[in-house]
């Protein structure tokens, strides 16, 4: 069964998903990555504040088109890598009061542990997938730091619809990705004859 | 044509439009898994991507990828021709949204925004003795990119030999550590021996061959067949979300090796695996997967 989810999302709610739910998401979210997580966890900076407080971070670095009339379209736009971010996000979750976080991949133990803390999940969105998530980006509202961090790198401040997602890690300390890494550990020391 | 547009046109069509060969191995990758799962929701998520890509001539993946060139020219012209038309290429194919602007200045962190900049592209050259031109490209991934590995062996902690099955052990080490990282299914391209910089070399550019493209050498080719069916082994599936199919394709190939080194390069290719060729041969101009 696939829950709808729009933002702002409250604590309550997301405590609700479990690991392997699926999940469409709608509402307005925010694109971060590398130097947008330098920059909240050294700077802690306010003009993103508003914009995150229940909503959701996407890891994502997009290809994006300027129109003549000075607005902009979202072309690609799939997840990045997530684990980038893991010595930052767990801090950024907490300050923002960030809801969720959508990337690839996942993320490690103290995202988990901040997942839990202060109520928030990790959604998987289907890596590769740019064109497609790209067309259920409805509108974008706003754009931070675009001169000084590039194109793939600034805030994009969005409105998505229906963005198909899959909770791989909860606010419970269940991760999708720490199973099958155990999984696949058993197995791979069996192959290698290390067990 | 100009040199440049056909050059831009290549670069459409690498990051638009998914060789057959791959999008078979996706489709069959689909059928193989059970209804329900998430790896199944995964692999139905790519295909509708992979069509809707083709159809609207927008990237597959927003990630276009670092690009590199393999260009074998004639006798008698000019490399700075061929540097030229790339470079012009990648500006336009940027301004076109073809390309995300990919080439970072590492010390100042500022995006060129435009994807040339020192060694971006990467062009390879190699003269020849035919009358044509024959451009090949490759989009290579960041994130995929991330999770090659070379090992030198003998390997203790793996208990790896200088032999094939010490290569086999850490080809599984690899993949196992990459886990769904570099958006797997991956195609694996494995070299064995060369020094540090020819390993990575030639495991890249096994990346021109067709999934289903064995090596003619028959114990190669089985050494591939046996790395594909461990791999998918482990398990870990589309996404790392579990699953029958964790490598769409294993590609394997050797060359000497210096008495002391043995060294083993793996790069790995996400399932967005964006490769095209272009030729030109009497002034025409035609383009293959």
């Amino acid at each position: 069964m696939t829950i709808k989810l729009k933002t702002p999302i409250s604590e309550e709610e997301i405590r609700k998903l479990r690991m392997g739910d699926e999940v469409l998401l709608s509402g307005i979210i925010v694109t971060a990555r590398d130097q947008a997580h330098k920059l909240m966890v050294e700077k802690k900076p306010d003009f993103i504040r508003p914009y995150l407080e229940g909503s959701v971070i996407y890891h994502c670095g997009p290809v994006v088109r300027k129109n003549p009339d000075g607005t902009w379209t979202f072309i690609s736009a799939g997840p990045t890598t997530s684990i980038r971010e893991e010595p930052y996000q767990g801090e950024v979750i907490c300050e923002y009061k960030v809801r969720g976080v959508i990337g690839k991949g996942g993320m490690g133990k103290k995202t988990l542990e901040a997942l839990k803390k202060c109520g928030a999940v990790y959604f998987h969105a289907v890596g590769g997938a740019g064109t497609l998530i790209a067309n259920s980006v409805k509108r974008v509202v706003d754009v931070f730091m675009l001169e000084e961090f590039g194109t793939p790198e600034a805030f994009w401040v969005i409105e998505v619809e229906d963005l198909p997602l899959v909770v791989t890690m909860d606010s419970h300390g269940e991760s999708i990705h720490e199973k099958v890494l155990e999984k696949s550990k058993e197995r791979f020391l069996r192959l290698v004859g290390l067990k | 044509m100009e040199l440049k547009d056909a050059l831009v046109e290549l670069l459409r069509r690498a990051a638009t439009d998914l060789p057959p060969d791959v999008e078979k191995a996706l489709r069959e990758a689909y059928e193989r898994e059970d209804e329900g799962t998430p790896a199944k929701a995964v692999f139905r998520t790519i295909l509708e991507n992979v069509r809707m890509a083709r159809e609207k001539s927008t990237p597959i993946c927003q990630d276009t990828g670092s690009l590199i060139f393999y260009v074998d020219y004639p006798v008698g012209q000019r490399e700075d021709t061929y540097i030229r038309a790339i470079n012009a290429a990648a500006e336009e194919a940027t301004r076109r949204q073809y390309l995300r602007p990919n080439a970072v200045n590492l010390i100042t962190g500022k995006n060129s925004g435009n994807n040339v900049g020192k060694n971006h592209p990467f062009i390879h050259f190699h003269q020849w003795d035919r009358d044509e031109v024959r451009i090949r490209l490759l989009l290579k991934g960041g994130g995929s990119e991330n999770v090659g590995a070379q090992y030198k062996l003998p390997d203790a902690g793996l208990k790896a030999g200088r032999d094939l099955e010490g290569v086999r052990k850490v080809v599984l080490d690899a993949v196992f550590k990459a886990q769904g990282k570099g958006c797997s299914p991956g195609t694996v391209a494995v070299a064995i021996g060369g020094d540090r910089v020819t390993s990575y070399m030639l495991s890249k550019e096994l990346l021109f061959r067709k999934i289903g493209e064995r090596h003619p050498e028959p114990e190669i080719a089985e050494f591939e067949r046996k790395l594909y069916r461990e791999l998918n082994q482990l398990g870990i599936g589309p996404m790392g979300f579990g699953g029958k199919t964790t490598v769409l394709e294993v590609f394997v190939d050797w060359q000497h090796r210096h008495p002391a080194t043995f060294f083993v390069a793996i790069t790995y290719n996400c399932w967005a695996f964006r490769r095209k060729t272009l030729y030109i041969r009497n002034g025409e101009v035609s383009y293959d997967d």
